[in-house]
């Protein structure tokens, strides 16, 4: 896509929403427009009304979590304009007990996507009508894509022929996850090879 | 005395009404699924019904949750390309091409000529696939028993010509970033062009059995309604959206590969009722065999000879230069233990799949792994959407309209 109507629309944003946009930035042909969290219901709501936006598709939202960061998550938002065929990204970096406004009664097809973040990730969404878990088992702990949680879960399911009902245990692996890490040590690997310790040592 | 006044006189013992002579009534709760073969895979759907109309849907979903976006994490680039085929498993490769899209939008690779057109054949074998099924177990759900056997049998002749391509009927993993993995054979593209020469017939005998049907017209015409409105709110895409006179395809909005030297029609519906839905997904159908044609044709000229994959970081060497380049081998072996790395950045690619929007939002951090991939499903926004339009249809009118937003639950629980 052309990236000089994607400046003119950061432009545009940006003036128009002075106090909520913190930053715009165009990579790889797309708009990403990062704003503060506690505005993102009025500006997604701007996003859509805006004659020259008309963001009307909510297509996704999303969180990224960076566990080493103070602000550990990033929720972002993508938005369609079917009548001007463009595509915008908003984000938000929040902390981890931060509450994120919902957008439900401005988009209503936000409400599973909320209800997945939270699922998730773990972050509430202030007048969501109905924050239930959605994709996970019913009274399931923890939110798995968080990078802390691990791969394999806490519990393990199994049908017991004794008590003939579903019962959960915790995991029980016979052989460790096997997590395979093949970067290469000249070039990402953060870890000291096996046998280099006693070379430091000398 | 109206129905909604019977609800008003509310009797916990059962007791008659004097008056109206009426008992209480209680709406009626029930289990739509896991197990029902009209829910098209595992939805567990709870339905209040007032009698036989439908008051309150509320779908579960996540039966199918296998942790995708998770999975993806830990494994590296080329090994989380396979899990895109088994999210909608109805047309595979579609998926994959969104996964490669984003990757190669990230490492600015260049998809040379001859692997671009097959991947538009074959996204467009994809979408017949696609629509073939759904057309036809839609048309199963309101009572059509032969379109389903007629259309699986050239469902099973387009599987082969995935197996022929790659190896596998469904779980092909032939795109890979940079292009495909390997080239078709000649034979093939005859087949195929042969294939297409008299698929149009079968359509024409689909349509014999359901245009004009008058059951099937009775249990779609008018069903599930969707206008443009509802499109903004409820983040359609696909399908949804033709049926609804919006003529709106990524292929021709945004268009990516190379399909903008394509000559295709894009159908649009009238009244967005599921009847509308199903003519669009069968004249989709001819459309995308008329690509198909102009595909094979373009694959055969001269000029569009040669690789299909971009030689490079991203992609195995030939196999003759391993045998004799050392810097071949190793790349090899490097490609297939530490995969390719991705600088860092993020990126959302979206493809028109059979089913509407599919994307994937890619959160690169520059090693060979994805920091996050989010993948956005059409079918989740479409089924969502469920309690809204099911409200005031009857029961059986759910089963045709699950089938007319043409849900596969390995993309909706991912």
């Amino acid at each position: 896509m052309d990236d000089t109507a994607l400046q003119e629309l950061a432009a545009h944003i940006e003036l128009k929403r002075p106090d909520d946009v913190v930053s715009t930035e165009i990579a790889f042909g797309e708009l990403t427009v990062t704003i503060t969290a506690q505005s993102a219901a009025s500006f997604v709501e701007f996003l859509r009304d805006d004659s020259s936006c008309l963001f009307s598709n909510l297509v996704d939202i999303t969180a990224v979590d960076w566990p080493e960061r103070p602000h550990r998550f990033d929720v972002v938002w993508h938005f369609l304009s079917m009548y001007r065929n463009q595509r915008i990204r908003v984000k938000a970096a929040i902390r981890e007990e931060d509450m994120v406004p919902s957008i439900t009664d401005i988009h209503p097809s936000a409400n599973w996507f909320e209800r997945e973040i939270f699922d998730m990730f773990g972050i509430l969404f202030s007048g969501h009508p109905d924050l239930r878990r959605l994709l996970t088992d019913y009274g399931f702990r923890g939110h798995p894509l968080r990078k802390d949680f691990p791969t394999t879960g806490y519990v393990e399911v199994r049908y017991d022929e004794v008590l003939k009902r579903v019962v959960y245990e915790p995991v029980k692996l016979t052989q460790e996850y096997r997590q395979f890490d093949f970067l290469s040590p000249w070039e990402g690997a953060k870890y000291i090879l096996p046998g280099d310790e006693k070379g430091e040592a000398k | 005395m109206m129905d909604g006044d019977i609800r008003n006189n509310v009797y916990d013992d059962g007791s008659k009404d004097q008056l109206t002579d009426e008992q209480r009534i209680r709406n009626f709760n029930i289990n739509f699924g896991p197990q029902h073969p009209a829910a098209h895979g595992v939805l567990r759907m709870v339905l209040e019904l007032d009698g036989e109309v439908v008051e309150r849907a509320d779908p579960h979903i996540g039966l199918l949750h296998r942790g995708t976006e998770k999975l993806m994490e830990s494994r590296t680039y080329l090994q989380n390309l396979p899990y895109f085929d088994r999210l909608d498993y109805v047309a595979p490769m579609n998926q994959e091409h969104a996964w490669c899209l984003a990757i190669e939008r990230l490492t600015g690779v260049e998809v040379p000529r001859r692997g671009s057109l097959i991947r538009v054949l074959y996204s467009e074998i994809g979408r017949i696939l696609n629509h073939l099924l759904n057309v036809t177990t839609q048309a199963m759900d309101v009572g059509a028993l032969t379109p389903p056997l007629w259309g699986f049998e050239a469902r099973e002749e387009l599987m082969v010509f995935y197996e022929r391509a790659c190896g596998a009927r469904l779980h092909s993993a032939y795109f890979r970033p940079g292009g495909v993995h390997q080239d078709l054979p000649p034979k093939l593209l005859d087949d195929i062009e042969e294939f297409c020469g008299r698929f149009p017939k079968l359509l024409d005998d689909i349509e014999g059995l359901l245009t004009e049907n008058r059951i099937f017209k009775q249990r779609n015409v008018d069903i599930c309604i969707i206008s443009e409105e509802e499109i903004q709110q409820w983040g359609y895409s696909g399908v949804m959206v033709r049926g609804s006179g919006l003529a709106w395809d990524l292929r021709r909005a945004q268009p990516y590969e190379c399909y903008d030297e394509f000559d295709f029609q894009i159908p649009i519906g009238k009244n967005g009722d599921c009847y509308d839905r199903y003519l669009c997904r069968m004249a989709e159908m001819r459309e995308s065999t008329k690509i198909v044609l102009q595909c094979i044709e373009k694959l055969r000229m001269p000029e569009n000879q040669g690789d299909v994959l971009a030689r490079g970081k991203l992609t195995p060497p030939k196999r003759s230069d391993m045998k004799t380049s050392m810097e071949s081998l190793i790349h090899h072996f490097k490609l297939y233990t530490e995969g390719f790395h991705v600088p860092a950045g993020e990126v959302y690619a979206a493809v028109e799949a059979p089913k509407g929007e599919f994307g994937v939002y890619l959160v690169a951090d520059g090693t060979n792994k994805p920091y996050r991939a989010k993948i956005r499903a059409p079918g989740y926004l479409h089924l969502q959407s469920m309690d809204h339009v099911a409200k005031g249809h009857m029961l059986a009118d759910v089963s045709a309209i699950i089938g007319t937003m043409d849900i596969v639950f390995g993309e909706v629980d991912r």
